[in-house]
């Protein structure tokens, strides 16, 4: 049995310890807002933040997981869905098939947070989340205009 | 080599007849199936609500659903569609929602709405006079109803945001209050539609309804579908495309935990269904398959290289898409001659959600929850591997993450079924691995292009040759859409003489265009642009090479031959005159320009771009214009303008498919990789409708992106690339 914490809730999970926690989330806690992309870390469709700092789930074998580490997933991000990171993507009506946006969502809030107001530079440094679609351009005005109202700043 | 069949899902004709879809992919059914209960065919998609006519349901507090017959993968076209309904129907927007009709509902209700494939970009152009229509006829049936409560005339009554007006008195009703009534009403069989300067939602850039539960992880996609006892599996299908399974060890793979059945699928697949789907694909590594051998297993990227050179001169086995004049005298007797070879690799599509599919089958029922762009042949597919009459299927759809032509194609959901129909009454959730989804493409076509031109003395051009020798799409993807003699019309996307899908607009009085069929093992399908995408380098780097010969400006040079093209030039001029084309670009910036037609909408688009001293290559800006007659949704126009640059792009620049040993060799992220974020240039979409025409959206701007940039290269550079992708030449 691992223990797990995500998104604030305690859970107990009996599966092999190298198994990903990417499949942990999807399949033995029912969180599928989590996807599968690549499998190999590079696309980023996996991401969830593990004590504050973004990760990609499907390199991490769950037996690296500590009881204590605070998982989040999109599902947990915020309560109602009105992180300023999801409504600025709502007002910029960012996703196309949506299917990488829990991803891109979760490393935008991660970068947000460590600086609140990033320059195109720094956007581009962590944002290496891959969109098929192709929708960068209002990911990144999506970014800005949360940097703008996470301090209270209107753009 | 010779034309090898895919796996594209056989249906039987015995059950059913085969009709094509126009340029989509894929295949639909013709007719419907007989055998459907009554009772089934009655049974309505909302769960509660009226229906008033087949694309509307009222809910009695004026909720309005608008049924979407094609599939979203990304592409607006639910909002577009849904757009298209509600101006008609006068409802008020913020009312409305979409549902999905099933396709066994379609084929029970004889195909009422219409044809559910989605791809050749024709969602909206396809299916937009009979979707208007549909919103029309319950606006009347709703006016009626409403007239037919207070005894007046329908003349006298309007209705506007969901609200009908008895005009002499003021009376007034909701949608709601009437729709109960409404639907037992006949619907009228002549409705008239709009004029186009009276539309009031279409035309507009209002926000998609599909956006909120893509922000939070509720948005179901087919992989995230959770039923009671459901398994997972994951299959691996012969690397040699159709070599038969020669040996697997089960041993080591039924003592790993979590496995619960090994079973061959077909002649070339085996799967391992597992408790989790990460444990089986664990499993399915262990299992040591070994396939027959074959001639296949010789075949190479060389190999394909030297078959394709062999079809750039071939006399046989040679179509011709465009005829004018006599080229090849043309240009023999021109005072000066330009010959070029240009090359394109295959490529896979990687849409972000892997092939999957959920299956549960018993003796007498088949379930499938599945993303596909044809649902109707998702749901062929599904009643095909079960053995049963679709009649006992249903097929669940849900948004795609991502098709771009892939999931026209049926072959993860035959395999998901004929997985399933081992395993009686268990649902099984089948997921290709990113491995597995890569080496089981139907890949966009690799081809070699030769083109030929001729110029006078003035440096005018007096003739232009262009030999492709690539595989057919048509033949291995749909081979009873191939014309009589085998041509396959949809290589010359782009470059026939007329019609509506695209021509190149330049008048050029001696012109021939051929297409050298060159069939390998390896199957090939619709890709997001598909043939545009080739013969627009081919053809707009060319025209780019003819210029700077014939010392011209490329603009200026284009314009010329574009004369009698007032909707292409438009584009371009719209293009070069916002990328200030008449102006010096500042230090170490760098011009190209590119027009293309395809999808029947008119594109252009104008990079800048700067080569470092080390050879790196860096796209400043792109500037792309769209002329699709009508834009439904400008702020979509836009959206899929901007993001269809990231697929032409990363083609261009980064990807290839190649093949040793007869497999592929390119397996996920790490040797095939995307433009991501820092490598995505500030793009400007200008959306210009004209007017008076229906041209596609999804697709017809992938074209100009490349061309546009690789004419810039050869600016910054003096280097012509003509092997794709960029990445394979040096460029200082």
């Amino acid at each position: 049995m691992a223990k797990l914490n995500v998104n604030g809730k305690r859970f107990e999970v009996n599966v092999g310890g190298n198994t990903p926690l990417l499949w942990v989330l999807r399949e033995q806690l029912g969180l599928t807002g989590t996807k599968y992309g690549c499998g190999i870390a590079q696309c980023g469709a996996c991401s969830v933040h593990i004590n504050g700092e973004v990760e990609r789930s499907c390199a991490i074998p769950l037996s690296s997981v500590q009881a204590t580490d605070q998982i989040t997933t999109i599902e947990g991000l915020s309560l109602a869905g009105d992180h300023p990171v999801q409504k600025a993507w709502l007002a910029l009506d960012v996703p196309q098939c949506g299917y990488c946006q829990s991803g891109q969502i979760m490393a935008a809030a991660a970068l947000l947070k460590k600086m609140p107001k990033p320059t195109d530079d720094d956007i581009d440094a962590a944002m290496t989340n891959v969109c098929r679609c192709g929708t960068y351009q209002r990911i990144r005005a999506a970014v800005h205009q949360a940097a703008g109202s996470a301090n209270g700043n209107k753009t | 080599m010779t034309v090898t069949m895919t796996t594209a899902t056989s249906i039987s004709r015995r059950r059913f007849l085969i009709s094509t879809t126009a340029a989509g992919g894929g295949l639909a059914l013709g007719f419907y199936a007989s055998g459907f209960a009554s009772a089934r065919a009655e049974k309505t998609v909302a769960a509660e609500g009226n229906e008033v006519g087949a694309w509307v349901v009222i809910k009695p507090n004026d909720d309005v659903v608008i049924r979407i017959a094609r599939s979203e993968m990304g592409q607006g076209t639910l909002t577009g569609l849904a757009q298209l309904v509600a101006e008609e129907l006068e409802c008020d927007w913020k009312k409305v929602t979409t549902e999905y009709p099933s396709p066994e509902q379609n084929l029970a209700r004889k195909r009422v709405w219409g044809d559910m494939s989605t791809g050749g970009s024709r969602g909206i152009r396809g299916s937009q006079e009979y979707v208007r229509k549909g919103g029309a006829v319950a606006r009347e049936m709703l006016i009626e109803a409403a007239a037919k409560q207070w005894n007046v005339p329908t003349a006298e009554c309007k209705a506007e945001a969901s609200i009908i007006t008895h005009v002499p008195s003021g009376r007034t009703t909701s949608y709601g209050k009437v729709a109960s009534a409404a639907a037992q009403l006949q619907p009228p069989t002549d409705v008239k539609l709009k004029d186009p300067k009276d539309w009031k939602i279409i035309g507009k850039p209002l926000s998609r309804l599909d956006t909120a539960d893509k922000l939070t992880g509720k948005q179901v996609y087919a992989i995230d579908v959770k039923l009671p006892d459901m398994l997972y599996a994951s299959i691996m299908d012969a690397p040699v495309f159709g070599a038969k399974v020669k040996s697997y060890d089960e041993a080591k793979a039924r003592a790993m935990p979590g496995v619960r059945h090994i079973v061959k699928v077909g002649e070339t697949a085996v799967a391992v269904v597992a408790e989790g789907w990460w444990q089986a694909n664990e499993a399915l590594k262990a299992l040591d398959i070994t396939w027959e051998q074959g001639a296949n297993d010789q075949v190479s990227s060389d190999s394909i290289f030297a078959f394709l050179q062999d079809g750039l001169e071939a006399k046989e086995g040679v179509f011709i898409g465009n005829k004018a004049g006599d080229a090849p005298q043309a240009i023999a007797n021109a005072a000066k001659k330009l010959e070029a070879v240009y090359f394109a690799p295959f490529e896979n599509h990687f849409t972000m959600e892997p092939m999957n599919c959920t299956a549960r089958v018993t003796a007498d029922r088949c379930e499938v929850w599945g993303a596909t762009q044809n649902a109707e042949g998702g749901l062929a597919a599904a009643a095909e591997a079960a053995g049963l009459s679709p009649s006992q299927c249903e097929f669940h759809k849900h948004h795609l993450g991502g098709g771009f032509g892939r999931r026209g194609r049926q072959d993860y959901t035959t395999k998901a079924v004929l997985i399933a129909k081992q395993i009686p009454g268990v649902p099984i959730k089948l997921i290709w691995s990113r491995e597995e989804d890569m080496r089981q493409c139907t890949y966009r076509p690799v081809g070699l292009c030769k083109l030929s031109a001729g110029l006078d003395e003035k440096g005018e051009l007096v003739g232009l040759r262009m030999r492709i020798a690539a595989p057919s799409i048509l033949a291995s993807a749909a081979p009873n859409r191939l014309d009589k003699d085998g041509r396959d019309s949809a290589a010359f996307q782009g470059l026939n003489p007329g019609g509506a899908e695209g021509r190149p607009g330049y008048a050029i009085a001696n012109l021939l265009i051929e297409h050298a069929i060159r069939n390998t093992h390896v199957p090939v399908g619709f890709w997001r642009g598909v043939n545009t995408n080739q013969n627009a380098i081919w053809l707009e780097s060319f025209i780019d090479e003819i210029s700077h010969a014939a010392g011209k400006d490329p603009l200026e040079f284009r314009r010329k031959l574009l004369a009698n093209s007032p909707r292409h030039l438009a584009v371009l001029d719209a293009v070069a005159d916002r990328i200030g084309w008449n102006t010096a670009p500042s230090p170490g910036l760098h011009r190209g320009i590119a027009q293309f037609m395809g999808y029947g909408s008119y594109c252009a688009g104008a990079a800048e771009v700067a080569v470092s001293e080390r050879g790196k290559l860096k796209i400043h800006r792109l500037v792309i214009a769209i002329d699709c007659g009508y834009a439904v949704n400008p702020q979509q126009v836009a959206m899929q303008t901007e993001g269809s640059i990231a697929f032409g792009l990363s083609a261009m620049l980064y990807q290839e498919c190649t093949v040793k040993d007869g497999r592929m060799v390119q397996e996920n992220l790490d040797s095939y990789p995307m433009m991501l974020m820092e490598d995505y240039p500030r793009v400007e979409a200008i959306v210009m409708p004209s007017g008076d025409f229906w041209g596609g959206v999804g697709e017809p701007t992938i074209s100009v992106a490349a061309p546009a940039v690789l004419n810039a290269v050869f600016a910054a550079t003096g280097k012509r690339v003509r092997t794709l992708p960029l990445k394979n030449t040096k460029l200082i």
